[in-house]
């Protein structure tokens, strides 16, 4: 935990009263704890992105370019123009306040420029001053602003306090989503050279080496092999997946979190395992080494420059489809946008499972299905050999990630797969799961180290939520289909519901499967003894004792 | 501050006519000249409007996802939740409009000792908007009666359901007394909790106070400052069929709410009162969720600079034939 971040009992005193002072006249102030560190200049040239400087949020000067009042006004128009979304939005928002206690960070911080509907007035009121007629005669008795300096660093305070999350659209009469405002105000702000580096060092990563860690090919390549050397030590089989491999029948993508630290790791093995077993025709790719895509939390330009190596990797590896990996934002970004910007891939076929012989229509021209799909397709038709009892001495429940929930609707594949691998689940409640689910707090880019109190302010309402279940049914395990919720749960049930594990959901697939000619397990992925085992050994011991004696 | 200028600015209205109609005899400005410019300005600006937000395109298919997708054959998808049809979006939408589906879901956050947090039901705003633009629609559509010479059918059944209590004389609307009492309630909530008002702006207060205005200016004239409602229909005849005439002694009562009327249609599309049309292009709502299945097009998409394989493997040729990886160059 970072230094100085306040502990759970005094963080979980949150008073909602609004301040007496109207919010136009409470200037921002920059918390430590509550943002991250700036984008690094040699980060931001990188992928060519304007006014690379370093620079420090804290600072007086965030050493602005000249005229910025002007690019940001011309990339509001030039918005607008592009995005009905956004210039709808902006439009017609009636301030009911619905959305309002919906946002995991009003929760979790009380701060009133964190409901929903207060963080796109900030932009809000600058497009009325600046855009509107009733706007410009008006002013402030219209809700309106001019842009400022204290204006813009509210926005990139409150704008990277907001994890795309799409909560608030859920509620909203209209479906205003908070997340398409935050996402133009970030582009706005990447105009000016104002992201953090927590985003852009993995975009700087991702655009050069193919994945956010900067993993080079070799790195990859004995990452996975330290995975292989444990599977074998645990199950007495050598896998031997391959990489760049052309011709393969399907490419898997999967985020390169999942290659570089547990819990992550286990679910790689998990992959790896599950695809051995089946005999997969498979390759991964060290150049698109990467699902998640942090680019999306700057620009759709980046994140399109960034998402193109997937199809372009498919194409030039010859394979049939893509299978991705257990993941939000990338699947937000797979299912949504993908095909849209780096499109059509008339080059790939129809996804067909071929083990089931499954067609999977509904990813019929993206070409891409979701390893959730794939193996609740692969259980269904009784494909696999699993033993739930291996995970008996876990009580999982399930947190649906916001960007497969409320971008996608991925609810029962990862249940199923869950109810047949494991044999204690039990249900957060109705209102924190599903497309209610509550943010793990760290999404959009936002799982950094030195914003360690917004993030567990953040994470508040989930982590209750888990607390429930802990309390009430035992529950000591966290699945969850999303990289960054597998690093950013961890930090946070050991800062809100200690005692209470992180899994990827086919970490528990591969502790169940029973893999043709293993040896007898005695541990699961993670080196822990496996239920039962232990008093076996015991009761051996005493035999031999016995008998010794 | 904010409600208290938006009341004066209605009071202010009501004082207009009052002296342009009693001190001035202005009633062919505002019985006849505000209306049509009134309606001129709403049409016109309601279409300009929605225009302008069409010719945004919908670059990207970003519905948001209340329900499970529709994937496997076997798995029950939310086919009005999450819809992947036409008709499923039809369904959405027709929800959205007509029973305020997503309000429906409101829940009320509370913070307890422990820390433990609870979601409670909160239905409320929901049923006090449902009651308050539903009666607007009811009463709208009575006002039929003034603007046709045989009062058609259906507005007789709506005027008889309407006033089924039967009581008092001339029969009260129950729509009269929920339309007043939701907007009294949606006042009070813009004022009583906190968060809302530290939200809401002149232009929430507005509408409210034109809205109750038109709402107790009708009643009054209904039920108590009685006018000469022969005149009403005749004036209001006159309006429709491009004749208008102006009869003698209708009353200022009525000047006041055709007035209020008057401004609220002129105001409409310069206000976010237009979300009445802005909801059915909201692109969370009104998109199949089936972006997999069938590709969606963004009209202004261009090239973008990559980072391109054999720029990778120039740059780490040497690595991967280390590692045994397969080059395209040797
Ligand atoms: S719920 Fe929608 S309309 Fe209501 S305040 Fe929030 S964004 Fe505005
Ligand atoms: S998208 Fe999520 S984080 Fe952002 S304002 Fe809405 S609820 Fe809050």
């Amino acid at each position: 935990m970072a230094k100085g971040t306040p502990k759970p009992d005094e963080l979980s005193r949150i008073d909602y009263t609004p301040p007496q002072k109207e919010w136009m006249d409470t200037p921002v102030k920059l918390k430590p704890g509550m943002y991250c560190w700036g984008a690094k200049a040699k980060n931001l040239q990188a992928v060519g992105f304007p006014n690379a400087r370093d620079w420090t949020p804290a600072d007086e000067d965030w050493k602005l370019p000249e005229n910025w009042e002007w690019t940001v006004l011309e990339g509001i128009y030039d918005r607008l123009k592009k995005y009905r979304s956004f210039q709808l939005f902006l439009d017609i928002c009636v301030r009911c306040g619905a959305c309002a206690d919906k946002c995991h960070f009003y929760i979790g911080s009380g701060d009133p420029k964190n409901m929903p509907v207060l963080r796109a007035e900030l932009l809000r009121s600058v497009y009325r001053r600046h855009f509107t007629f009733g706007g410009k005669l008006l002013g402030r008795i219209a809700g309106a602003r001019k842009l400022t300096l204290d204006v813009l660093k509210e926005w990139w305070y409150y704008f990277f306090q907001c994890t795309e999350c799409r909560r608030c659209s859920v509620f909203c009469p209209y479906g205003i989503d908070q997340a398409e405002i935050t996402m133009m105000g970030r582009e706005l702000l990447n105009l000016l050279g104002l992201n953090i580096d927590w985003i852009q060092g993995p975009v700087a990563n991702c655009y050069k080496k193919g994945n956010h860690l900067g993993l080079e090919p070799h790195t990859i390549m004995s990452n996975i092999e330290f995975m292989l050397d444990d599977i074998e030590s645990i199950t007495g089989i050598r896998i031997e997946p391959s990489f760049n491999r052309k011709g393969a029948e399907i490419l898997f993508v999967t985020p390169s979190g999942d290659l570089f630290a547990d819990p992550g790791t286990y679910t790689c093995m998990g992959y790896l395992m599950l695809f051995h077993e089946l005999g997969l025709d498979y390759t991964w790719s060290t150049y698109a080494s990467e699902g998640g895509n942090f680019g999306f939390f700057t620009t759709n330009e980046m994140a399109k420059r960034l998402n193109a190596k997937i199809y372009a990797e498919a194409k030039r590896l010859g394979v049939k489809w893509i299978l991705g990996g257990e993941c939000g934002h990338m699947w937000r970004v797979v299912h949504q946008y993908m095909d849209t910007w780096n499109g059509p891939a008339d080059f790939l076929e129809e996804p067909v499972s071929p083990i089931t012989g499954t067609k999977f229509e509904n990813a019929k021209t993206t070409k891409m299905v979701h390893i959730a799909e794939f193996t609740a397709d692969l259980i269904r038709h009784g494909k696999l050999n699993l033993d739930p009892s291996r995970n008996d001495h876990l009580k999982v429940t399930f947190h649906d990630s916001c960007n497969t929930s409320r971008g996608m609707g991925i609810f029962e594949e990862p249940r199923y797969i869950i109810k047949n691998v494991c044999n204690n689940f039990y249900e957060m409640p109705e209102n924190t799961i599903r497309e209610k689910t509550f943010c793990c707090g760290s999404g959009s880019g936002l799982n950094a180290g030195e914003n360690m109190e917004l993030r567990m302010r953040g994470g508040l309402p989930r982590a209750n939520a888990v607390k429930y279940v802990h309390e009430k049914y035992g529950v000591n395990m966290l699945a969850n289909i999303c990289a960054i919720d597998r690093a950013a749960l961890s930090t946070l049930m050991d800062y809100w519901v200690p005692g209470v594990g992180v899994t990827g959901v086919h970490e528990l697939v591969a502790n169940a499967l029973v893999m043709k000619g293993e040896k007898k397990r005695t541990t699961n992925l993670r080196g822990e003894p496996l239920p039962g085992v232990e008093e076996e050994e015991e009761e051996g011991k005493e035999e031999k004792e016995e008998q010794g004696g | 501050m904010r409600a208290l200028f938006s009341f004066i600015v209605v009071i202010a209205l009501v004082a207009i006519v009052f002296v342009g109609v009693k001190g001035a005899n202005l009633e062919f400005l505002f019985g006849v000249i505000i209306p049509y410019a009134a309606l001129a300005t709403f049409i016109i600006g309601f279409i300009y409007r929605v225009v302008k937000w069409g010719r945004s395109p919908v670059p990207f298919h970003i519905p948001t996802t209340c329900g499970q997708q529709k994937t496997l054959p076997w798995i029950k998808d939310s086919k009005i939740e999450n819809p992947s049809t036409t008709a499923g979006v039809i369904a959405r939408m027709a929800l959205e409009v007509l029973v305020f589906r997503s309000l429906f879901r409101n829940l009320k956050t509370d913070l307890r000792e422990g820390p433990r947090l609870a979601y409670g039901s909160d239905k409320w705003l929901w049923l006090a908007g449902l009651a308050f633009h539903w009666s607007f629609l009811i009463i709208a559509f009575r006002h039929l009666r003034f603007f046709m010479q045989d009062v058609p059918v259906v507005v007789q059944w709506v005027e008889g359901l309407d006033s089924f209590l039967q009581i008092g004389a001339p029969l009260l609307y129950i729509t009269d007394v929920i339309i007043i009492t939701a907007v009294t309630y949606l006042f009070l909530r813009r004022v009583y909790i906190p968060q809302v008002r530290y939200i809401s702006l002149a232009a929430d207060y507005f509408p409210l106070f034109l809205i109750l205005g038109i709402a107790i200016s009708g009643v009054l004239m209904r039920y108590f400052i009685k006018v000469h409602v022969v005149g009403v229909k005749e004036l209001a005849m006159g309006l429709v069929s491009f004749n208008p005439t102006i009869p003698e002694g209708i009353g200022v009562i009525f000047y006041i709410h055709l007035f209020l009327i008057c401004v609220l249609f002129a105001y409409f599309p310069f206000s976010k009162l237009m979300h009445m049309g802005g909801v059915f292009l909201s692109p969370t709502r009104n998109l199949a969720n089936n972006s997999r299945m069938v590709r969606h097009v963004n009209p202004w998409n261009y090239p973008v600079k990559v980072h391109t394989y054999e720029e990778y493997e120039e740059e780490f040729r040497e690595k991967m034939k280390m590692a045994g990886l397969p080059v395209e160059k040797e």
